[in-house]
Formats: structure tokens, C-alpha cells, sequence
């Protein structure tokens, strides 16, 4: 713990820090660009020159010089505020002032260091430089005029995304960065670039020329695109949410988000239910609440307690909550939510927990992907294994090849793979002190898939409890679910004994479908399908009854993420139309069946809901208690292969499939169709 | 003055052929194996007591450089040696000669140097430009293999040592050594940061040193013929013998090895036969490559050409690419073009060079029409002042010195371009 002096205040700071990190904690701002915590140092923008003592009589860039014993450190001399000065002169020479149409004022980097560490007048009546645009993709726009070369987006695609799709070409003052040959990014991560720029060369296309940031109301919010529960912030103007940023979640999603995540929210506004419908005679009619209260409370009558629901993958925990509360009130727990059928065992939630934790996978030393592709699956949790990989864990891998981004090891698609798993698999694994197992929804799909992967547990000794030296234990058994609801779900009993099939067996008289739009509602004939949710898509057309409902940025909400780990999301903005929550719509039925339920507002909602299942009233991870269960070894076939449940990575749920912005990223980046820009 | 027989580079001028067996009769390779069997440690103070500097500009003692690197090499992190030989300073063409002439001094220091740091292997990064000195190094380092002097055993010493030669592609900033290094790992071209320097992880990560080409290329004679007779030369701190290389307005332009801190005066006479109509027609003189700041004549003719006495002047010795311009210079309009190397060359990592140069050259172009005002003189010396000493290698410095140079010693003669152009301005207004 070397110690420092820091404008004459003496610190202890942590082995291996740098000046840098050593001013700021000294309480010293210091400014900079291409500075950043994830990203490898690179020195090279030069606003964070301070003086150090001992050493060369210039000032020295603190981002890159490590802390030493009895450093003298100078933050504010006149020496180290002209240096900022010549930096932030020569960073302004060639930078644009076109800060009043540029998307990034008000949020910029460049601007606020210019008002803080800037000369007030210009020196330089030279041309200024200008750069053509370079063409990124459908979510980055560029205006490489205003770029000050920092190269934080090149190192986060080469070293988070793990794709080289940016780079800087040209020399001196002539360098340019761009995506080489032009073409669109296809990393599901290119986004975060967009917040990594600190100025305006790199914007959001779809948000670009939309609002300023001043104008933008801004709301904590959880992600639902997929089960990580990337924290966000949702920016609305009036009833509009204008764009999804990543929060800060070291536990979950660091800083960042993939593009789903980001530009969802376009699809918040299109193809929405904004009143409820009625089939008649085979057709949708719309209607007034009343009618179809009254013409589902009938079939509440008659249907005698042979009720149904299914959630979806986007749903609440308080909706849940409240549809399993009515149908208890009507006599019926027929529960389910997986829509796709899968029937795996959920006597023990710890057996289909990510137990390793988000975090915690990174400190994994050897892999074993079952038939799941965590790229598309849970991108966040696949750049948590990218650098597990990175710092020398081997991964491998049961199922057709996909690029992961890091060195894969495909042992082959045959899940029978799993009770005969290859000696490079065995004997890494044998070595290794955090082991890790990772199943995912194709492997779950297969019957004997999950006994054989819990077999895996004793046979690697998957699950370590704390050792004496004082580290943690260890749980090496993960599965990876995509629905943002499955765990919150589970909790709550959305899971009968062998699933969907279940279900359709007990034929119910009456089916609501909270947002599920995932499920073949073709087996359900002879049901009444409520359909309560906010798209009109494939469940609203199966449906007999549609009853509007509000999606994640109109409500309130609880998500249990594939970790176990309870969040809380805000309301940004009201639903549309006649949209309700869906809570209120699920209480306002409860009376016209003769039933009410408990809660009269959203408050004694939630109230209920603790009080019967406490774990959701606390945020952080749920303790589940791990007791694997017993399961028939069943004997999976030679050459069983895996499909993944995610075919295409844009377009996995109602509210993407709405997005134009993923729309065209779905056709461009994975289905390879062009889109010509006209010439600007 | 330099007696013939103590020269080191006898064959400079290519009156001899460069290959093994000239080379041999000239005296390298003579019994190499014994100067091994001295020891490493033998070899690296042999190298400091001769006082021998860095012959690459900055002027680094070169064993003290080579005492830095590990002595034992941890398993899986070899030593390497990289030798520069991407001379791409204008005004500097030694190394060129050298690899052209007399390849096989090289070669041999590379193994001696290689031996006594340890080094697995050594690289030889040499100019993109320099296709038939590639060509003739890479025949070289062929013979010195074929004869048993490189590779397995190397000169039957029981050390192993491999030698390699790596073409640039023709950037000036590949002769910085971080960058080489980058480049030679196949990247981009552009300097590390520093710390860590090369000697604790240069090449792939490896402890690596860097020398120039020069600097290894004396190494066998000074070990052959003493650390004592070497220092003789040259003024204390300044020993040796020296490669100049004088170009510009003399009368005969050469390449010369001469003893160090040798006077200018006696070193133009004796072997440039002169400037070019008479000393009263010297303007200036830049002593080390386009890099250090130019002299003015009466500064510079009774100075010694060495590093620390070029170095009172305000300038340095650098490669000893002596660039003399007599009266008939534009002195401006010289510097402005030196302006546009730097900021062609600039490599674009870092701010203060990437956007500096730039507005460097461009202000100095309107100076040499005397376009500007008075008070630009000043600003354009903050500016230099603003990229020198804030960048992340040398090239910020490089840049802004010859600049520094001209309005130090030349700000009347900028002044007196400003008034008069804005004199026709006005003449022509009326």
C-alpha cells in the first residue's frame, strides 16, 4: 500500500494504482477522455497531465503511471492548468462548433471540459478539419468531424465486444476511425459506444435529432429484453420514451447494454393495444371494457374453476402476483410460463438458478456451455465468460458453433455428450478450482438433459462450500433462462409438472395470456384466450379477448433476474390509450367475477405480495437452498442435437419485433440484406 | 584528427567488398569467440569504461542500457536485442553506409551485444527504403549463418544466438522504439507508453533492448582494441569515435568518422573541403538531423561536435547529421518544410502532435510569405511550447525544437517579412 502525497494531503492507496486513481482519491478532479475504468490505459488524449515528484521536469500523464511510495503528486500548479490548457486548445482546434445541433450537448464530455480547464478565446485561424461520415450500422451515427480521437470505441470493440470492427486508419492529423470497410457493426454490443464517445462522433441513429438532454425526464428503470435485468435508465419526453441507457451495476450489467436494451423503446410506440377487442365471428371488433368484462366473467361462470395462465417472457412480478391470486379465487392454480414447452424439474429453485452469480462467472477457471448460446442468450453474462476466458479459464462447449467471441473448445452437438463428456473436458475440469457449468434452454428442451447435467454437480464437484481460507463458496451449476419473468415466475409457482402439455391436457375452459405471445395457443381450441398485454402480436391474434395492458416503461414493477437477484423498475410514462396496468385490470375483473381481490391500489398490491412471498421484498439476491432433486437418469440418444431457443437476436419478443430500429438491425446484420443511405 | 589507424569503419566508402570474406580480412569475426569467453558481465563494463554514448540521438550510455536487462531470464520470457536500423532522421545516412559497406561489424556486434544481455535472438528492423541494404544484409546475415558465426553455437562459442531482419514499411515513427517494437509485433506503428520501458517489457511482453545501429557496430572493435583506447577520443562524457554525416552548402558532402567533440571548423575544412564560398557565406547549421534546433553561424564554428557542447547551444548533437546552410538559405522557408515532415510523420496517437504539427507547419507556411502578424511569433512559440514535453514520445519534441530554434535565433528576419509584406498590402491599397 504505497503512500502518496496528493497536493501536500498524504493517502494510502491500493498496490497497483495509478496517479490517476490516487487524485481521485484525494477528492481531485482530473479531467480527461480517453481514460476509462474498462478499458485498457491508452494515453493518449493527454488531459490528465499532472506533476509528479520524483521525475522528469515535464508533466506526466497520471492515467498511466503507476502510484509509488512517496510520490509527491501536483494537480493544481500553474504548470499542470497550462498544460490542460495546450491539451484542451489543440483537442479544440479541429473540433467543430456545431455544439447547438449536435445530440451530444448538454451530456458532453468535450463541452463541460472546455468550460472547466479551457482558455476563453482562440488562437488558431487556420481551416478547421473535416471528416466524412463512415457508415456503422443501423444504431451508430457518425459525424467523424467531431471525433478527438480517444480510441475508447476501438477498445471497447477489441477488448469488451471481442469483435475488431473499429479502427483508426491514417496517420497524424489525417488519422480517421472507422468501421475499415464500411460495412455494419455486428456486434450486439455496438451501442455502447455511442455512451463511450465523449463527444459527439459517434451518436444514436435512432435517436439522433430527437430531444436534448435537458428536456428528457429520466427514470431508474430493469431491462426485460432478456433474463440479466440489465439496470437502465429510461429518458422520456411527455409520454414517449426517447432512449434506454445503461445503469451502473457492477453486480450485473457493469455499464453496459446490448442494442436490444437500448433501442427497444421505438417499439413501444408502434403496434400497440390501446383498447380492448373482442373475436366475433371469427373477426376482432373493438370494444368497451364492459363488454369484455362481462363476456369473460361469463366464462368465468361457466368455466368452474377450469381456469388457466400463462405469463410471458416480459412480465411483472405484481401481475403475476394478482393473475395467480384471481385464479386461485376462481379455484384453479394451472400456472405456467414457459411458453415453449420446456418441462424441466423445479422442485428446487437453486437447481435452475444461475448460481454462480453474473459476477461471479468471471472468476470461473474452466467452462462447459450446454446447449446454450450466451451471445444472444444473456449477452451480458457472455462478456462476464469473455473474460473469464481472457484471464485463462478454458471454455467449452455442447452445441452447433457459434462465434462467442473468445476461444471455444466445441466438443460436438450431441447432448448424449453429457454422460461421456471427452478427457480434455474431465481433466480441465479436474484442475480446475471454479469449475462452471452453464445449461441453457436448448439443452432443457431435451428430456434427460437436466439429470444428466445434475450429474455433473457430484461428478466434477460443481458445488464447494467455503473453504477455511476464508473464500467463498463456490457454485458451479448455472442455468441460463431468457424470459426477464422465468425466475420471478417460479417463485411464484408458474410452473406445473411437465409444463405446457400439462396444461392442454386439462383442457381449461378459460386461458389468460399475460403477454404471452411466445406459446401455440392452436392446442387451447376450445378455451376462451384472454389476452392481456401491450403488443398486437401473436397472442393478440390467437385471442378471443384482448384487454390492453401496460408494457415495462408504463408501470411499476418487480423482476427477478436468472440470478435470483430481486429489482425494482420505475414507471417512466403513462400507457396508451385505454391501457391499464395489468394489475388493475386483473383487479377491476376480480369484482364483475364476483370475487374481488384484496388490494384496491398498487401500494396494498405489493403490500400482499410480501407478505406472502417476503423474498420479493427485499432487492439483491434471493437465498435459495440448494437440494439438487432426485431425477430419472433417462438415456438421451446418440446425435441428440441442440437448438438454440433464440433464432434470431433482434426480434425475440413482441416489443422488439415492433422496433423498426431492430427490425432493419435484424435484416442487415444477421440476414445480410443492404440498405443504401442516401447521399447526405 | 582521426588517424587512419584508428578508424573503426574501414570500409565505409566501399572501396572493399562488404562480404564475409573482406570483412574477415579487414578484421571482423577474428577470433569473436574469445571475445565471448570474456564473460557477459566482462563484455557489458568493457562497453561502459569505453564510455561509448548511444549513436542514436539521444545519447544514453550504452552499458549502462544494456546493465538493465534481466540476467537471468525467467523460462518463457526470453531477452531480445532490436537493432535500428530505420534511419529515417533527414540529414542522417550512417547507418545506411554502414549496412551497405560494412554489414558484418554489425552482424558481429549483434552477436557480442546479444551475448552479453542475454538475448535469445536479435532483430534487425531496418528502413523500408533501403531495399538493396536489406538485400545486402540479408545476404550478410546468410554468410554469418553458413560460416557457423550465427545460430546454434554461434561462432563456436556454445552460445546460441539468432538474428533476424525485419523490413519496415517506411514510417519515421518506427525508428522511436516503442513503435518499432509495436511494429515488428505487426501493428500499427505508434510508441508505447513509458513506463514500463522496454528493458522490463519490450518485444511481446519480453525484456527487450533497442540500439542503433552504430552503437552495435562499434562494439567489436572496442572490445578488440580496449575500453582505454576508445575513451581516448572526444572530451570526457563525450568519448569515441564518431560517424558525421554533413550535407547541405560544402563543398564536398560526406560521410566521415572522426574523433568526437572534434570542432566544426575543423571538421567541415578537414573534410568537406569547405562551405560552399567561404565561411563569411555560413548562415547556419543544424548539427543533428532535422530534429535539434538549428545554430547560428558565429555560435557554432569554434564548437566542439559533441553531445554535451552542442548541447550549450541549445541544440544536440543528435545522429551528427550535420545539415549546413550558407547565406543563400531561406532560412524560414528550410524550417517550414522540416515542419511538414513532422507533421506528415506524426503518428495521430496523442493530441499535442497529432493536432500541434499541423497547425505548426501551417502557421510557419504563412510566416514564410511573412502572411501573419507580429504577435503570431508569439503564439506560434506557446504553441511549440504547448507540445513540447506533452506527448507520449519524442516526435512532440522533434517538432517543436527546429521552430524554437528559428525564433530564437531568426525572429528579426520573421518580423522583417511580416512588415514588409503588410507594407506592399498597404502601398497597394492606397
Amino acid at each position: 500500500m504505497p503512500k502518496v502525497k496528493v497536493d501536500g494531503v498524504e493517502i494510502e492507496v491500493p498496490q497497483g494504482a495509478t496517479v490517476l486513481q490516487a487524485c481521485e482519491q484525494a477528492g481531485k478532479e482530473i479531467p480527461r477522455f480517453c481514460y476509462h475504468e474498462r478499458l485498457a490505459i491508452a494515453g493518449n488524449c493527454r488531459m490528465c497531465l499532472v506533476e509528479v515528484k520524483p521525475g522528469p521536469p515535464k508533466p506526466q500523464a497520471s492515467c498511466a503511471l503507476p502510484a509509488a511510495e512517496g510520490q509527491e503528486i501536483f494537480t493544481m500548479t500553474p504548470g499542470v492548468k497550462k498544460a490542460r490548457e495546450g491539451v484542451m486548445e489543440f483537442l479544440l482546434i479541429n473540433h467543430p462548433l456545431d455544439c447547438p445541433i449536435c445530440d451530444q450537448g448538454g451530456e458532453c464530455d468535450l463541452q463541460d471540459q472546455a468550460m472547466a480547464y479551457g482558455r476563453g478565446h482562440n488562437r488558431f485561424g487556420e481551416n478547421k478539419r473535416a471528416v466524412p461520415e463512415k457508415y456503422m450500422g443501423p444504431v451508430v451515427k457518425t459525424f467523424m468531424t467531431r471525433c478527438i480521437h480517444c480510441t475508447r470505441c476501438v477498445r471497447f470493440m477489441e477488448q469488451v465486444a471481442g469483435v475488431e470492427e473499429i479502427g483508426a486508419v491514417n496517420r497524424g492529423e489525417n488519422m480517421e476511425i472507422t468501421s475499415y470497410l464500411e460495412k455494419a457493426l455486428t456486434s450486439e454490443l455496438s451501442g455502447n459506444v455511442v455512451d463511450l464517445c465523449p463527444v459527439g462522433a459517434l451518436v444514436s441513429k435512432p435517436y439522433s435529432f430527437e430531444a436534448r438532454p435537458w428536456e428528457l425526464r429520466k427514470v431508474p428503470a430493469i431491462d426485460v429484453m432478456d433474463a440479466v435485468g440489465t439496470n437502465i435508465r429510461l429518458d422520456s419526453r411527455q409520454r414517449e420514451v426517447m432512449r434506454a441507457l445503461p445503469r451502473l451495476n457492477e453486480d450485473v450489467n457493469e455499464e453496459w447494454a446490448h442494442d436490444k436494451t437500448r433501442h427497444a423503446v421505438d417499439g413501444l410506440l408502434r403496434n400497440r393495444l390501446d383498447r380492448p377487442w373482442l373475436r366475433e365471428g371469427g373477426k376482432l371488433r373493438a370494444a368497451g371494457w364492459d363488454e369484455a368484462f362481462a363476456r369473460i366473467a361469463e366464462a368465468a361462470k361457466k368455466a368452474k374453476g377450469k381456469v388457466a395462465a400463462i405469463a410471458g417472457d416480459l412480465v411483472d412480478a405484481e401481475t403475476l402476483y394478482a393473475a395467480k391470486a384471481l385464479l386461485a379465487s376462481l379455484g384453479s392454480d394451472l400456472l405456467e410460463g414457459r411458453q415453449t414447452g420446456l418441462a424441466y424439474d423445479v422442485s428446487n429453485l437453486a437447481a435452475v438458478n444461475f448460481n454462480s452469480t453474473i459476477a461471479g462467472i468471471e472468476t470461473a477457471d474452466a467452462v462447459l456451455l450446454v446447449g446454450t448460446n450466451p451471445r444472444w442468450e444473456a449477452s451480458l453474462v457472455n462478456t462476464r465468460i469473455r473474460k473469464a476466458a481472457k484471464a485463462g479459464a478454458k471454455v467449452f462447449a455442447i452445441g452447433p458453433e457459434v462465434d462467442l467471441t473468445y476461444p471455444v473448445e466445441w466438443i460436438g452437438d450431441d447432448l448424449s455428450l453429457l454422460s461421456a463428456l471427452p478427457k480434455a473436458v474431465t481433466d480441465a475440469f479436474g484442475a480446475a478450482q471454479r469449475p462452471a457449468v452453464i445449461v441453457g434452454a436448448g439443452a432443457l428442451k431435451v428430456p434427460g438433459a437436466q439429470a444428466a447435467s445434475l450429474a455433473l454437480v457430484d461428478a466434477f464437484n460443481l458445488v464447494r462450500p467455503s473453504a477455511g481460507s476464508g473464500q467463498a463458496g463456490w457454485n458451479g451449476y448455472n442455468v441460463l433462462h431468457t424470459a426477464a419473468a422465468r425466475m420471478g415466475g417460479l417463485m411464484l409457482g408458474y410452473a406445473q409438472q411437465g409444463g405446457i402439455a400439462s396444461l392442454v391436457e386439462k383442457a381449461p375452459k378459460l386461458v389468460f395470456l399475460l403477454g404471452a405471445d411466445e406459446v401455440d395457443l392452436t392446442s387451447f381450441g376450445g378455451s376462451l384466450k384472454v389476452y392481456i398485454g401491450h403488443h398486437g402480436d401473436r397472442g393478440a391474434h390467437g385471442a378471443d379477448v384482448i384487454l390492453p395492458g401496460a408494457a415495462y416503461s408504463e408501470k411499476h414493477g418487480i423482476y427477478v433476474n436468472l440470478e435470483g437477484r430481486v429489482q425494482f423498475s420505475e414507471k417512466a410514462v403513462d400507457p396508451p390509450g385505454d391501457a391499464r396496468e395489468d394489475w388493475s385490470i386483473l383487479r377491476a375483473l376480480s369484482d364483475l367475477v364476483g370475487k374481488p381481490l384484496p388490494f384496491d391500489n398498487f401500494h396494498d398490491l405489493r403490500g400482499a405480495l410480501f407478505r406472502d412471498h417476503a423474498e420479493f421484498g427485499h432487492p439483491g439476491l434471493v437465498t435459495y437452498e440448494w437440494g439438487p432433486p432426485k431425477l430419472e437418469a433417462e438415456k438421451i440418444a446418440k446425435g441428440t442435437s441442440v437448438s438454440y431457443p433464440i433464432t434470431d437476436f433482434y426480434l425475440t419478443n413482441p416489443i422488439a419485433r415492433s422496433s423498426p430500429t431492430l427490425q432493419r438491425c435484424s435484416a442487415e446484420i444477421l440476414h445480410g440484406q443492404e440498405f443504401a443511405e442516401a447521399a447526405e | 584528427m582521426l588517424e587512419d589507424k584508428d578508424r573503426i569503419f574501414t570500409n565505409v566508402y566501399g572501396f572493399q567488398p562488404w562480404n564475409l570474406k573482406a570483412a574477415q580480412t579487414r578484421g571482423d569475426w577474428d577470433d569473436t569467440k574469445s571475445l565471448m569467453a570474456r564473460g557477459q558481465d566482462a563484455i557489458i563494463d568493457e562497453i561502459k569504461a569505453s564510455g561509448l554514448r548511444g549513436r542514436g540521438g539521444a545519447g544514453f550510455p550504452t552499458g549502462m542500457k544494456w546493465s538493465f536487462m534481466p540476467k537471468e531470464p525467467a523460462p518463457g520470457r526470453p531477452n531480445f536485442l532490436v537493432i535500428n536500423a530505420d534511419e529515417s532522421e533527414p540529414g542522417s545516412c550512417k547507418d545506411r553506409e554502414i549496412i551497405r559497406h560494412d554489414p558484418h561489424k554489425l552482424i558481429e556486434g549483434a552477436l557480442l551485444a546479444g551475448f552479453a544481455m542475454r538475448a535469445r535472438a536479435g532483430y534487425i528492423y531496418i528502413r523500408g527504403e533501403f531495399i538493396r541494404e536489406a538485400q545486402t544484409l540479408e545476404a550478410a546475415v546468410q554468410e554469418a549463418y553458413d560460416a557457423g558465426l550465427l545460430g546454434k553455437n554461434a561462432a563456436k562459442s556454445g552460445y546460441d544466438f539468432d538474428l533476424f531482419v525485419h523490413r519496415g514499411a517506411g514510417a519515421y515513427i518506427c525508428g522511436e522504439e516503442t513503435a518499432m517494437l509495436e511494429s515488428l509485433e505487426g501493428k500499427k506503428g505508434m510508441p508505447r507508453l513509458k513506463p514500463p520501458f522496454p528493458a522490463g517489457a519490450g518485444l511481446y511482453g519480453c525484456p527487450t533492448t533497442v540500439n542503433n545501429v552504430e552503437s552495435i557496430a562499434v562494439v567489436p572493435t572496442i572490445l578488440r582494441r580496449g575500453a582505454s583506447w576508445f575513451a581516448a577520443f572526444g572530451r570526457e562524457k563525450n568519448e569515441g569515435t564518431k560517424l558525421f554525416q554533413i550535407s547541405g552548402h560544402v563543398n564536398r558532402p560526406c560521410v566521415v568518422e572522426d574523433a568526437m567533440s572534434v570542432p566544426f571548423r575543423e571538421l567541415i575544412e578537414r573534410h568537406a573541403g569547405g562551405i560552399r564560398g567561404g565561411w563569411d557565406n555560413l548562415l547556419a547549421v543544424i548539427p543533428g538531423g532535422s530534429s535539434v534546433p538549428l545554430v547560428p553561424a558565429e555560435q557554432i564554428i569554434d564548437a566542439p561536435m559533441d553531445f554535451d557542447g552542442l548541447r550549450d547551444l541549445g541544440s544536440g548533437l543528435g545522429t551528427a547529421a550535420v545539415i549546413v546552410m550558407d547565406k543563400s538559405t531561406d532560412v524560414v522557408k528550410a524550417i517550414s518544410r522540416i515542419s511538414y515532415f513532422y507533421k506528415h510523420e506524426s503518428c495521430g496517437q496523442c493530441t499535442p502532435c497529432r493536432e500541434g504539427t499541423g497547425w505548426m507547419w501551417r502557421v510557419m507556411e504563412r510566416l514564410v510569405e511573412g502572411n501573419a502578424e507580429i504577435h503570431e511569433i508569439d503564439t506560434l512559440w506557446d504553441v511549440t511550447k504547448q507540445v513540447e514535453g506533452h506527448t507520449i514520445c519524442a516526435l512532440g519534441d522533434a517538432a517543436a525544437w527546429p521552430i524554437q530554434g528559428l525564433i530564437r535565433h531568426y525572429r528579426p528576419e520573421l518580423e522583417r517579412r511580416i512588415n514588409e509584406r503588410r507594407g506592399q498590402t498597404l502601398e497597394a491599397a492606397e
